[in-house]
């Protein structure tokens, strides 16, 4: 039962690097959610931009992902 | 019980049971990698002719077909195959292209909904049982679609303004104090010439490469739980639980497939806005 883990110590730099990212998402989110609480007509506006910040925000934790595998 | 045979189905066609070295009589477990992702040519073992390529020639026939046969014989009580194809048209061409380039979106309509159709079957292939492997997460077919959409984008705002005036709107907004432009001006290049189609490749890839490689993770690591781990006591409830999230996931990616295809086909119409666009 003595496990041992192998694998590339990147990965857990990738997980600490995806920290920034899932936070910068949520907060995106959060703002989008309330925005449409409060103007519900505003939905459809909102949405688009929404959308835009969280694919800025998510290319960032893409990267990381990518640098993760090419990186040796 | 049900849930176990799709899931081991979906292991064997996966073409990974746990390749894992034998040590003592047991196996161990390997997580899957990137060479995961390569495949064997179906013809000759090294041929160019791979899996991803029979799923992006089936896909682009199948959108084709569908199109085609969606606007023959368009009437205007439309038939459930038009209004599908018109629900799907109508709505890149009303809430993407109209929305995120205005009136002059319309030009642009055909390409974002090809756009969108094009890279959405291919994501979706991910989660079809015996295709299961998102072509977009091979680099090549994101890097084309990404190429296109930077010379589209590039080639109609030097058509509008010119090339010296196109990269002196980008590079020199107005209204900044002169200092300023010293840093701006390379940051505004580097962003819109460089970024911009490097992000619109990676994203796509990543999230199908990403994603693939979790449904990977949970049915290989599910098969090697049931079959080879030692504690049977844990090793089976364990097993089981993986394979049912493994089906989870599999909708979740669904998800996430056709949201990418989305947000693709959003940038690119952002980007030939922003082209289009008077002021920046």
């Amino acid at each position: 039962m003595n496990g041992t883990i192998n694998g590339s110590l990147n990965m857990i730099g990738y997980g600490l690097a995806a920290i920034g990212p899932g936070v910068g998402i949520g907060l995106i989110f959060a703002a989008y959610i309330s925005g449409v609480a409060r103007q519900p007509e505003s939905r459809g506006m909102l949405q688009s931009i929404a959308i835009l910040g969280f694919a800025l925000a998510e290319a960032l934790a893409i990267i990381g992902i990518g640098l993760a595998f090419a990186l040796k | 019980m049900s849930t176990l045979l799709v899931a081991s189905s979906t292991a064997t066609v996966l073409g990974r049971l746990t390749e894992g070295t034998t040590e003592g009589g047991k196996k161990t477990f390997e997580s899957p990698t990137k060479n995961d992702f390569d495949f064997p040519g179906l013809f000759s073992h090294d041929g160019w002719f791979t899996k991803p390529i029979l799923i992006v020639i089936l896909m682009t026939t199948l959108v084709a077909v569908f199109y085609v046969l969606a606007s023959r014989n368009a009437k205007v009580v439309p038939s459930k195959l038009q209004f599908a194809g018109e629900s799907v048209y109508g709505y890149i061409r009303n809430d993407v292209a109209l929305d995120a380039i205005g009136h002059e979106g319309l030009r642009f309509a055909p390409y974002l909904a090809t756009l969108f159709s094009f890279i959405a079957v291919n994501n979706i292939a991910g989660i079809i049982p015996i295709l299961q492997i998102p072509s977009t997460s091979h680099i090549a077919f994101p890097l084309v679609l990404a190429i296109l959409s930077w010379v589209i984008f590039l080639a109609i705002g030097i058509k509008k303004n010119g090339v010296f005036k196109y990269f002196k709107d980008m590079m020199f907004p107005p209204g900044i104090p002169i200092p300023v432009y010293l840093l701006l001006a390379p940051i505004e290049f580097f962003s819109t010439v460089i970024v911009r189609p490097l992000t619109l490749m990676l994203r796509l890839t990543f999230n199908m490469f990403a994603g693939h490689l979790v449904l990977l993770l949970f049915v290989s690591g599910g098969e090697y739980l049931l079959l080879h781990y030692s504690n049977h006591v844990v090793g089976i409830p364990v097993g089981i639980l993986s394979f049912f999230m493994s089906l989870v996931l599999s909708l979740f990616e669904g998800g996430i497939q056709l949201l990418q295809a989305y947000v693709f086909t959003l940038l690119t119409a952002l980007y030939i806005g922003g082209a289009l666009a008077d002021e920046h």
